[in-house]
This record gives C-alpha cells, structure tokens and sequence, in this order.
C-alpha cells in the first residue's frame, strides 16, 4: 500500500475534537490505564500501556493546540510528527489494540482513551500505514461483500443446508417484513449453527423476518481499520437494503465489533438517523422470552462461565440480556471475577484476528483469560461473537485446555420448549 | 521592594495570566466541537455524564489492586492538597482579604501539619513511581517534572514558613506560588479543571449506551 504522510497527518488533525482536546489535556500519566490493558497486563511491556499508543496523535495536538507545543516546534525544541511516528507506531495502534474499551473504564480524569485509539486509526488508515491483513479485509469487504470473501452464492449455500437440517424455509428478501437479520461472515463460514439456531427460534417465536441478498453481512472491516469512507460504504449497503424492504428492525448478530458498527457508528457514518430500529440478536432472544413468546424447557447443569464480548457489553450496552438468558437455560452459571462491563477480552477484537502478524502476540495476551478460567475451574465457556469464539478456541487450544466454547443462541436453541413447526415460512403468520 | 513587587503586581499579574490561560484552554476546547451523536440512545447522557463525574473518584476493584501505589499516593496528595490550599489559616486569611472578600472556617494547627505531611508523601511517593516505573518514566514528559517540581516546593516553602512564622519564607512561598499560577495553564497542571470535561464527554457517551462508566 502506498503512503502519504500529508494526508495522514490532514486525517489525524480533523479527528481532533473536543473530547479528544479535553482527554490529552486532563492525562496526568499516571499509567493506570496499563493496569487495565491485557496487552500490557501479560507482556510488562511499557510501550503497550494505551495512552502511550496515542503518541502519534497527542504529538500532532500539542503541535497544533498547545501554546508550548507551537512555541517548542518554533524554536526547534521539539520535533513535528514525522512520517517514521507513522511508521513506528503502526504495530502498536492496530496489533496491540483490540478497541476493547477497558483502559476507557479505568483513566481517572475519565479520558476514553479506546475512542481516542479509534479516531487515530482514521490516520493511519489515510497515511497508509496500516497491517496487510486489515486492508486485504476491507479490500474483500468493499468489493466481494465480506472481509472474508463470503459471496450471496456462499450463503445461499449455508441457508441450504439449514433448510435441509431443520426442515424451514428461510425467507429471503421478503417485503414488509418486521425484522431484517444480519451475519457475520465467521457465522456463515464457521458457526452455520448459528444461522440455524437463529431460524428455529425466530420459527418457534412466530417471527416475521426476512435475509436480504443485497445486504446479509453485518461486520464492518471500515471501523476497524480506520477508514470512515470504506465503513460509511459498507453500512449503508444495510441501510439500503433494509429501507427498501421496509423492515421496522434488523438485527444485528452476535458478532461485537458488527454491532457497534451497525448500531453505535452507523447512523453517525452516514448522516442521519436510521428508518428501522437496530436489535441485537441477545436483546431479541431476551425480549422474546420475557414476553412469552420464546418458551424454553429444562436446564443445562454443566457448570458454566459467560465470556463477555467487549463490543456488545462494555462498548455495547447489552449487559444484562445473556445473564438473563443464561438463567434460563444453565443452572450452573458463574462469573468471572472480572466479568460485564469489566471484563477481559479475548485478545482478538479490532481487527486483531484478521492481521496474522499480530497472531503471537494474540496468542500470548490469551494468558489473560487463561489465568481467568482457571481461576474458576470452569470447563464450558459461553460466549456470543463468532470472532471471540474463534480467538477463543485458538487460545485454548494453543495453551492444551480442557475448555469447550459454545455460543449462547445455540445453547437457547438447544432449550425450545416446542419443535418448531416445520410449515412456517417466516412470515409470522401461524401456519 | 522584591518584596512589595512579589506582595502586589507580580500577584496580580500571575493571577492574571491564570486566570486568562486557563479560560483560553478550556476555550480552546469547546472551540474543537463535537459532532451530535445520531444512533438512538438507550439512555440519557447528562445522567451518565453527572455520574461519571463522580464515580471516578473511586477506582475499579481490580486496577484498585494492580495500581494500589498510584491510588493511595493519588489520594493523599490530592485530598491533602485540598485540605492546605482551602483550609490552612493563612489561605483563608489570604484569599478572604484578595479574593473573596469574606472567610471560613479553618483547620486547626494540627490538623493542618497532617495534611501537609500527607500531602507531601503522597507527592514524594507519585514523583518517585514516575521515575521508577517504567511506565510511568516512559510516558512522562519534562513538563510532568516542572509541575511536580514547582507543586513541592510551594508546599515545602509554604510548610517552612508557617512553622518559621519568617517573613523572606513566606514571600519565598508566595512567589513559588506566582510561578506555579503561571504555569498552570501551559501544562498537564490542567487537568484540574479539564477531568470535568474527560469524564463528562465519556460519561455522556458510555450512559447513551447504558454502560455505566
Ligand atoms: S490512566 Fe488516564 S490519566 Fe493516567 S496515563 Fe492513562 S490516560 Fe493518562
Ligand atoms: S482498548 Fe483494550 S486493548 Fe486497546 S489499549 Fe485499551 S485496554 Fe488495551
């Protein structure tokens, strides 16, 4: 990928906001926020601490926005952000920073240092400076559909399958319908099961929903790079569809980092509000349960634990949903000593899973929710975003632990009180 | 005569500068802006943005742990800095005659030792991880040390002169003083009054999304 610096540095500067002013003036760096960063807790290395990975962009502020900065430059006191900051930071701003928001949760003057991160992607992602798995990622996602390259044909041939397993007709593009459900293309690829769970509920619920073939993935490698351009392109192709189909809510899958996308960026990406409302699949499930609608029967006992995926809790706000789903479903649930919004990431989020020169690193920050289970002595890990379950199980297996991964919505599935009625098409008619 | 330039114009020049400097600063933040958040709250953002104002007073359990140096010594510089700077008798004779116009109740000799000695652990123990640590050594800037620096030996100069009752100590004091109102504006110092903005913008934020942050 090409480079250049001006254009780096012009993306940096417009991403200076308020808050951003407001958090480079209030650091005392005192380094808490390095208590709190898994990348730093597991390795000791200072240069991992998140304020640190700032360095690019509090160069560029005390440049532009501070009377000593503008005064040291003058004087050749200081030197300006050069294009080797560039260079030298790239590692740190995307292989050592899932976006997971827990420094965020720690700074005592309160700076969010993880939306800091985020906004600093967007110059390196001008400049060029970015990793190669990322931008081949976003290269697939803006012109295949997927960061992994999932085509409509790939999915129809999931969908197939499903229909096969349970018997249901999935409704594709089906006008009117009240809710629109999105993928993840790791769902697709890796956890169809998914797919499957998510239809026989909706079946059993009596809900009208519909799959768009114009729009079916819900990740957005645009945020996690840093290209607002790419990101703005890629939801709106959601927001299209789901107007055209005139559905009232999609929803958004498990998956963390496509849920913010679609839910706490989206509407800023492309300007406006959006028509339809934006649910997450545990939001739904939770909903559906406590208004009858979903009945569930009998109790998995295997003691169990709930990996929290940063995007939908802490970053998210859908804290309670999986607990209460969990109640419902497993009478050996516990938490972790770190669990909800303070909980550890896997290690994968960000975008980090799909830049294979961070894998060592990933694998070696995994010591974190390794020491975490272990602590429990715990054997069965749920969790809700396919990315975290992968990131997991790599960790796992990389480590030779005896702990098995599942999702949520599948082991909900796996509760239905009834067999769902092999005649309903989704439409939400009773058939 | 150094005496009556520190004892008049140089205080209100310092005062002056302090006072411009930092409305300019905290201008100069607003003036950035911020883009109005379109996605659907799930909740307001003043309540988030009041809570969190104060929530992170307190520290989250397990950085209460891993930090504990850093909080406790936080804590006693900050809490003791307030008691002296707002209660020792002499600030309250001295901003009751400049300032306000009218004064309060202050602490009682004792009390007001313990709050020095505290506060000045405190500092002592927040300067020394700063060196030692290497975090801290790796993030800190020479404008960290200038603030610590200038922060001891006000309250240093402050101690001796009250303990002295001797009047060059106590224009020694009051000059450090000056000095530190000027630098305030420039540096980190700041984040006296702009914590109130960090918090409140992630707060705002965080509450939108019905995270308590
Ligand atoms: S915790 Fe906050 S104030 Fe401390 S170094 Fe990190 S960003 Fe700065
Ligand atoms: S967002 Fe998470 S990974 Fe990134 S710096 Fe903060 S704590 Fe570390």
């Amino acid at each position: 990928m090409s480079h250049d610096f001006a254009k780096g540095v012009a993306a940096l500067e417009s991403q200076i906001d308020s808050r951003i002013a407001a958090y480079f003036s209030s650091c005392v760096h005192c380094g808490l926020c390095a208590e709190a960063c898994l990348f730093y807790t597991e390795t000791q290395d200072p240069r991992y601490t998140p304020i640190y990975k700032l360095e690019p962009m509090r160069r560029l502020w005390k440049e532009q926005h501070t009377f000593w900065g503008k005064f040291a430059i003058k004087l050749g006191l200081s030197k300006p952000l050069s294009e080797q900051d560039f260079a030298d930071w790239e590692e740190l701003v995307y292989d050592s920073c899932t976006l997971c928001g827990r420094c965020s949760m720690v700074c005592p003057v309160g700076n969010d240092i993880t939306y800091m991160i985020r906004k600093e992607r967007e110059g390196f992602a001008a400049a060029g400076y970015t990793p190669p798995g990322l931008q081949e990622a976003t290269h697939r996602a803006l012109t295949i559909g997927s960061p992994m390259g999932v085509t409509l044909k790939t999915l129809q041939a999931a969908l197939r399958h499903v229909e096969r397993n349970t018997g249901l007709k999935i409704p594709m593009d089906r006008q009117g319908a009240d809710y629109m459900a999105l993928f993840s293309s790791m769902e697709v690829v890796n956890f169809p099961e998914y797919i499957e769970s998510v239809a026989r509920i909706f079946d059993a619920a009596r809900l009208s929903w519909t799959i768009s073939s114009q729009a079916f993935e819900a990740t957005n490698s645009g945020i996690q790079i840093g290209s607002r351009e790419a990101a703005r392109e890629i939801v709106g192709r959601v927001v299209d569809a789901a107007e055209s189909l005139g559905v009232k809510y999609v929803i958004s899958p498990e998956c963390g980092h496509a849920y913010t996308a679609i839910r706490w960026e989206g509407p800023n990406l492309i300007g406006r509000p959006y028509k339809f409302e934006i649910i997450h699949i545990l939001e739904l499930l939770d909903q559906l349960q406590q208004e009858g609608r979903l009945k569930l029967s009998g109790l998995t006992e295997t003691p169990l634990t709930f990996h929290d995926p940063c995007q939908i809790v802490r970053r998210g706000g859908v804290i309670e949903p999986p607990r209460d789903l969990l109640g419902k479903v497993a009478s050996g649930f516990v938490e972790m000593a770190d669990h909800g919004e303070m909980n550890w990431c896997c290690g994968g989020g960000g975008g980090v899973s799909a830049n294979e020169r961070a894998e060592g690193l990933r694998l070696k920050v995994f010591d974190r929710k390794r020491k975490q289970l272990e602590a429990l002595g715990v054997k069965t890990l749920v969790t809700a975003c396919a990315n975290c379950r992968i990131v997991l199980e790599e960790g796992i297996e990389d480590r030779d632990m005896d702990v098995a991964v599942i999702g949520l919505t599948e082991l909900v599935a796996e509760h239905l009180a009834t067999t769902p009625a092999t005649a309903s098409d989704g439409s939400g008619a009773e058939s | 005569m150094i005496g009556q330039l520190i004892d008049g114009p140089l205080w209100y020049f310092s005062l002056a500068v302090f006072g411009v400097g930092m409305l300019y600063r905290l201008y100069s933040i607003l003036r950035a802006g911020v883009k109005p958040d379109l996605a659907t709250p799930r909740a307001g953002g003043g309540a988030g943005a009041l809570r969190n104002l104060f929530s992170r007073f307190a520290p989250r359990r397990d950085v209460a742990t891993r930090g504990r140096l850093t909080l406790i010594a936080g804590y006693l510089f900050h809490l003791g800095l307030f008691a002296l700077l707002f209660f020792a008798q002499p600030h309250v004779d001295f901003l009751a005659e400049r300032i306000t116009g009218f004064g309060w109740p202050a602490l009682p000799y004792w009390a007001f030792i313990i709050s020095a000695e505290l506060a000045l652990v405190g500092l002592l123990l927040l300067w020394l991880h700063r060196l030692l640590h290497p975090v801290t050594r790796l993030l800190s800037s020479v404008d960290d040390h200038i603030g610590t620096g200038l922060v001891f030996l006000v309250m240093l100069s402050g101690c001796l002169a009250l303990a002295q009752a001797f009047e060059p100590l106590r224009l020694l004091h009051l000059f450090l003083a000056e000095l530190l109102l000027i630098y305030f504006p420039f540096s980190s110092l700041m984040h006296t009054f702009t914590f109130v903005f960090s918090r409140g913008y992630t707060g705002a934020m965080m509450g939108r999304k019905g995270v308590n942050a």
